[in-house]
C-alpha cells in the first residue's frame, strides 16, 4: 500500500482506522452486536455486585470476573466445578530465576491463600503463596512474583516491590498452541502423504477437503496480491499463517479440552504473528518500496520532513492493525458467547436457557464464520503488504 | 490491563511453535502438496493441449482422407472412362474391320458373280450362237430344201435389205 500522492500520504495517518473500517465492513454489524453485548455484560455485572452488597455469605457469581478469567491465560486448565477447588488440570510452571525451576502449578493454586493490605487503598488483597517446590513464589492474577520476606506487597491493586520472574510456563494457551500445532501437522502431513503415495492424481479424502483451501490461499491470497514471478516464495508463509489462525480460532470455540483457550484472542500471539508479517514485509521490500517511503515520487522536497515520519509510522500501523483486529475479534467472540451463557447464572434459573442457548448457538455459528474470515483477512492483508513491498516500479 | 499486555513466556512458546510449524510444513507439507497440485495442473493443461492437437490432427487426417477418397474416386472414374473408351474403340475397330472384311468379301463375291455371270453369258452366248447356228442351219436347210423356198428367201432377204 505505497501511497502515490501527497493527499493519500496524509491519509496514511489514519491508516489504522481506515483499514479497520474498510476491511471490516462485512462484519461491522457483528461487531456492533458484540459491543452491545459487552456493554450489557458490564451493566449486568456492576448492577449485580451492587445488588449483592456482600450480605450473603456465599460468593456471588461475578460474570465480568468469570469472563475476564476465561479470556486470559492461566497456569491451570480449569475443567469444571468452582473456580478454586474445582477440577483442573495443573500445568507445569517453568521459571527462569537463578536457573530453571520446574514445578506443578498445583503447588501455587493449592498453596496458602494469603491476604495482604494494599498500601495505598488499604483494602485487603488475596493472592496465592506457593508451597512445596513453589516455596518462595507468589501468584497474583496469574502472574508469578518472588516473595519478599515471605509476602507480596501491593499498591493501587498492583504488586509493588516484588521482582517478577521470567515465566516460561506451559500455560493453558501454550498447551492449546501445542494442540493446535499438532492437529495442523497431523492433517497436513496426512495430506502430503497422500500426494507422496499417489502422485499427481485427483485428491480423495482429507486431501480433497484441504486442497481447495490451500489452492485458495495460493491463488486468491498470494497470487492475487503479489507479483506473479515472486509469489511462490511467500505461499508457504501465507498458508501456514492462514491455517494456524483458522485452526486455533476454531479450537477456541470448542468448549472442552483440547479447545476453549483464547489463544488467537491473546495479544501476545497476535503480536507475534503481526511482527512476522512486518519482518517478512520489511526484509523482502525492494528499492521501489523504500523510495516511496523516503522520497515519495511527486512530493515536493519541502514536504518530505513531514512525509517521511508519516510513512515510517505507516510501516508499523499496518501490522499493528492486524494484531488488534485478530485479538479484538476473537476475544469479543469469546466474551459474547460467555455473556450469553451467563444469562442463566445471573438469573439463577435454567429456564433462561431457552433464550440464552439459542442465542449462544447462533453466535457460536457466527464465530465459525469469523474464525475463517479473520484467518483469511490476516493472510490476505499480509499478502497485500508483501505484494506492495515487492512491487516493481511502473511509470 | 494485562489483557492487552504481551506476555514473555507465551511469546517465547508462540515463536518456537510457529517457527517449527512453518519449517516442518514448508518442508514436508506445502512443498509436496503444492508440487503435486502444480504437477497435476500441468498434466491437465498438457492433456488438454494434447487433446486439442489430436483434434486438429484428426481433422487434418480426415480432410486428407477425404482428399484421398476424392482422388481415388476420380481415378476410378477416369479408369472407367478409359476402359470404356478403349472398349468402344476396340468395338469400333473390330466393327470397322469386320465391315471392311465383309465389304471385301462382298466385293470379291460381286466380282466373282460378275465373272461367273460374264462367263455364263459368254457360254450362253456361245451356246445360243451355236444353237442359233444350228437352228439357222436347220431352218436354212429347211428353207433351202427346195428351190422355191430358196427363191422366196432370197427375195425376202432382198426385201429386208431394201427396206433397210
Amino acid at each position: 500500500m505505497i501511497l502515490k500522492n501527497p493527499l493519500a500520504t496524509i491519509e496514511s495517518l489514519s491508516t489504522f482506522a481506515r483499514i479497520f473500517a474498510d476491511r471490516q465492513m462485512k462484519i461491522v454489524s457483528m461487531s456492533i452486536i458484540k459491543l452491545l453485548a459487552f456493554t450489557l455484560l458490564v451493566v449486568f455485572s456492576t448492577s449485580l455486585s451492587f445488588a449483592s452488597g456482600g450480605s450473603s455469605t456465599e460468593k456471588e457469581f461475578n460474570v465480568g470476573e468469570m469472563i475476564m478469567h476465561h479470556i486470559k491465560d492461566a497456569h491451570e486448565w480449569h475443567l469444571w466445578g468452582p473456580e478454586h477447588g474445582g477440577t483442573s488440570i495443573y500445568l507445569p510452571v517453568i521459571l527462569m530465576d537463578e536457573g530453571m525451576k520446574v514445578f506443578s502449578s498445583k503447588n501455587l493454586y493449592h498453596g496458602e491463600l494469603a491476604t495482604a493490605i494494599d498500601h495505598k487503598t488499604h483494602q485487603s488483597v488475596t493472592y496465592y503463596k506457593g508451597s512445596g517446590s513453589a516455596e518462595g513464589y507468589g501468584m497474583f492474577h496469574e502472574k508469578i512474583y518472588k516473595l519478599n520476606n515471605g509476602e507480596l506487597s501491593f499498591e493501587d491493586g498492583h504488586v509493588h516491590g516484588n521482582a517478577k520472574v521470567f515465566d516460561f510456563s506451559i500455560t493453558k494457551n501454550v498447551l492449546s498452541l501445542f494442540f493446535g500445532a499438532a492437529i495442523i501437522l497431523a492433517m497436513m502431513l496426512t495430506v502430503a502423504g497422500y500426494y507422496k503415495k499417489n502422485g499427481a492424481v485427483a485428491p480423495k479424502g482429507l486431501a480433497k477437503f484441504m486442497e481447495p483451501i490451500i489452492v485458495m490461499v495460493r491463488d486468491d491470497i498470494a497470487k492475487a496480491n503479489i507479483d506473479k514471478h515472486k509469489y511462490h516464495k511467500y505461499v508457504p508463509y501465507l498458508t501456514t499463517i492462514f491455517f494456524f489462525i483458522w485452526l486455533n480460532n476454531m479450537l477456541g470455540l470448542v468448549p472442552i479440552l483440547p479447545g476453549g483457550a483464547n489463544l488467537t484472542g491473546n495479544i501476545t500471539v497476535t503480536l507475534f504473528l503481526a511482527v512476522c508479517t512486518l519482518l517478512v514485509t520489511v526484509f523482502s521490500a525492494n528499492k521501489n518500496y523504500w523510495s516511496h517511503i523516503f522520497a515519495t515520487p511527486g512530493v515536493p522536497k519541502l514536504l518530505l520532513p513531514i512525509m517521511i515520519p508519516i510513512e515510517i509510522v505507516g510501516i508499523f500501523t499496518k501490522p499493528f492493525a492486524l494484531m488488534i483486529r485478530l485479538f479484538a475479534n476473537i476475544t469479543a467472540g469469546h466474551i459474547i458467547v460467555l455473556a450469553l451463557i451467563s444469562i442463566i447464572f445471573i438469573n439463577k434459573n435454567a429456564a433462561w436457557g431457552m433464550l440464552s442457548v439459542p442465542m449462544a448457538l447462533f453466535i457460536s455459528v457466527l464465530e465459525l464464520l469469523v474464525a475463517f474470515l479473520q484467518a483469511y483477512l490476516f493472510a490476505m492483508l499480509s499478502s497485500l503488504f508483501i505484494g506492495a513491498a515487492v512491487e516493481e516500479a511502473h511509470h | 490491563m494485562d489483557l492487552i499486555l504481551p506476555d514473555l513466556g507465551l511469546l517465547f512458546w508462540t515463536g518456537i511453535v510457529f517457527c517449527t510449524l512453518l519449517f516442518i510444513l514448508t518442508k514436508f507439507a506445502w512443498k509436496p502438496i503444492l508440487g503435486a497440485v502444480n504437477a497435476r495442473e500441468q498434466k491437465i493443461s498438457e492433456a488438454l493441449e494434447l487433446a486439442e492437437k489430436t483434434k486438429a490432427e484428426m481433422k487434418a487426417l480426415q480432410s486428407e482422407n477425404e482428399n484421398l477418397l476424392k482422388e481415388a474416386r476420380a481415378q476410378r472414374d477416369s479408369m472407367l472412362k478409359d476402359a470404356k473408351n478403349a472398349a468402344d474403340k476396340l468395338i469400333e475397330e473390330s466393327k470397322d474391320k469386320a465391315k471392311l472384311e465383309a465389304d471385301k468379301i462382298v466385293t470379291a463375291a460381286k466380282e466373282a458373280i460378275k465373272n461367273e455371270k460374264l462367263q455364263a453369258m459368254s457360254e450362253l452366248k456361245t451356246h445360243v450362237a451355236g444353237l442359233s447356228l444350228e437352228i439357222a442351219e436347220k431352218i436354212i436347210r429347211g428353207e433351202l430344201s427346195s428351190d422355191e423356198k430358196q427363191k422366196a428367201l432370197a427375195e425376202k432377204m432382198a426385201e429386208d435389205i431394201n427396206m433397210n
